[in-house]
């Protein structure tokens, strides 16, 4: 199958350079095909699995138990100012 | 005694024949010496290390020694650790300091134990060979042209040339077992849900699970009865899972009235000649151990890589999206504007194995092919898992081969993505139906290790710990890789 690696890498939000387009696109190529196989199992009927167990989601109890730690979660972030994410300007 | 195995360590330091502080400085030292040789450790603070074996001592002397008392225990590079960075491989996390623990690295300071440092590791995990970090490969101690298998090829490559007595590593598809096997030593992969992932950097959800590598089997119930357990910070981590005699289950010395299933679709031709034969042999050393050996089926086991590399690759491409330059991570130089930002950083920060299965699972997630790839390779999941159940029907616990091939080559398939996937063909349905798996050493072919892989039903850890250690103490295959000696 052609796979239009640029429209795949566009919406994965990762640019790519024309030498890294032209080695993905025949590999993307390769292991669609090589998962194409699934399309002669025959799964009439089979619900699919997200998890693997059985489980119904947990709750727990409707109370606060996080304290605010916005400095520390902060930390690693490349650029913020009082408190907040900075990013190239989004709006002219 | 670098050799030694961490259960041994624990009644020495009890006895007091040795302390936190002298186990801390031996391993450091052999870091330091055949470090720059494998690459197993990309991160060591030394400082830091004596300063928990001095508080594990001073703890000691007041207390009751806990579960793990002054025990060295390495982390792959995944799990988040407020001390040292946390990288997972990536220059996209280079200089990452995590704000928080994950669960297991809270349990294992809670148990006692000493963390020696952080561990090589395939790029997010996405390898079988800890080729594609970013930190440099990670050789194979017994042939260090070699590679350790991967993911947590570091994690292997440390035990088994013992720079460290026991380490964690995670498994999504295999990457606990393949490398144990590969490098001569054991590795538990728990149940999914057994152990929390919180704090663990995530692959694809809903494979993930973290488990230790060790050189003997109690050695990694040892940790897994330390780490696992409710976590309420992860909602997948069952809170009624079935309690196990974890290190109870490692007395058994035979194997009476144990049923063992041989999966045909395990043996098979282009598998080793040589990795066939020492799984062969060490079945028949089941059989006389009191095992009855049955021949079962499992029929969708080839159609398991395909659904995993479309369900894996999918569970990434939507985990690795928080990769943005935004909150935390590598930001792109002068970004013209924000879609600049995030396609230049995300290109500068990922690998290419990462970026191609970014690709792939977008690709599999897109519209017109979502149900096409994604939804029926869940469909195929669901049958896997039934094969299993079937199986399970017919036999206690199920033998395989962990790998098709023993270590190969550093470099030998990393220009084949698809060649390099199917090395993973026996350990991924594991995770597709959430079992617990060990791999333990059971032979060498050309003086290279080979794995036994155990597989039972969903929270049935005890029987593949009691089968793996009556094996293991019926046979002789854990052994020092030349080169890294010291007596045991």
């Amino acid at each position: 199958m052609e796979i239009d690696v640029r429209k795949v890498a566009m919406l994965s939000r990762i640019r790519l350079t024309d030498e890294e387009a032209a080695e993905f696109g025949p590999q993307l190529s390769s292991i669609i095909g090589y998962v194409e196989q699934l399309a002669a199992i025959n799964t009439d009927g089979v619900p699919p699995t997200a998890h693997p167990h059985d489980v119904a989601m947990p709750q727990r109890a409707d109370v606060v138990t996080n304290s605010n730690r916005r400095d520390a979660l902060q930390t690693p972030a490349p650029n913020t100012e009082s408190g907040l994410y900075v990013v190239p300007k989004v709006i002219d | 005694m670098p050799f030694t195995t961490l259960s041994e360590l624990k009644t020495r330091l009890d006895a007091g024949e040795t302390t936190a502080v002298a186990l801390a400085g031996l391993y450091l030292d052999r870091i330091a010496e055949h470090n720059d040789n494998l690459n197993a450790f990309v991160h060591i603070d030394p400082a830091h290390v004596l300063a928990q074996a001095e508080a594990s001592d001073a703890y000691r002397a007041k207390h009751a020694p806990r579960a793990l008392e002054g025990l060295p225990i390495a982390v792959k590079d995944i799990f988040c650790t407020q001390d040292g960075p946390t990288q997972c491989c990536s220059n996209i996390l280079k200089g990452f300091h995590a704000p928080y623990d994950a669960h297991v690295i809270t349990r294992l300071k809670e148990a006692g134990a000493v963390l020696v440092g952080k561990t090589n590791m395939d790029e997010f995990a996405m390898g079988s060979s800890t080729e594609t970090s970013a930190f440099g490969v990670c050789r194979n101690p017994w042939d260090t042209d070699r590679i350790p298998g991967g993911s947590s090829g570091g994690s292997a490559a440390a035990v088994a040339a013992a720079l460290t007595p026991a380490a964690l590593g995670t498994d999504t598809g295999g990457s606990i077992r393949q490398p144990a096997s590969i490098c001569g030593i054991t590795g538990l992969k728990p149940t999914y849900g057994r152990v929390s992932r919180r704090g663990i950097i995530a692959f694809a959800s809903s494979l993930d699970q973290a488990g230790p590598m060790t050189r003997t089997v109690k050695d990694s119930a040892m940790i897994t009865a330390a780490i696992c357990g409710h976590d309420s910070m992860d909602s997948t981590c069952v809170s009624d899972a079935p309690v196990i005699d974890w290190l109870g289950s490692c007395d058994k010395t035979d194997m009476k009235g144990l049923k063992i299933g041989k999966p045909k679709e395990y043996f098979v031709d282009g598998m080793d000649a040589g990795v066939r034969a020492s799984i062969e042999e060490a079945l028949r050393r089941c059989a006389e151990l009191g095992a009855e050996i049955i021949d079962i089926s499992l029929p969708h086991t080839e159609a398991a890589v395909a659904a995993y590399y479309v369900i894996a690759p999918s569970e990434a491409s939507a985990n690795l999206s928080r990769y943005d330059g935004v909150r935390f991570g590598q930001r792109c130089k002068d970004p013209e504007d924000l879609l600049d930002m995030y396609t230049r950083s995300r290109d500068e920060g990922f690998g290419s194995e990462v970026k191609r299965r970014i690709l792939t699972g977008t690709f599999a997630l897109s519209s017109g092919y979502y149900d096409a790839y994604y939804i029926k390779a869940q469909r195929v999941r669901t049958k896997i898992r039934q094969d299993f159940i079937d199986a399970f029907e017919q036999v206690d616990v199920i033998a395989t081969p962990t790998s098709p091939i023993t270590a190969f080559k550093l470099g030998e398939k990393t220009d084949d993505p698809l060649t390099m996937y199917l090395s993973d063909i026996f350990t991924i349905a594991v995770n597709l139906a959430g079992l617990p798996g060990l791999s333990q050493p059971c032979g060498f072919v050309e003086g290279l290790p080979v794995g036994l892989q155990w597989i039972a039903p969903a929270w049935r850890e005890d029987l593949i710990l009691g089968a793996a250690s009556a094996y293991e103490a019926a046979t002789d295959w854990l052994q020092i890789p030349a080169g890294f000696g010291g007596e045991a």
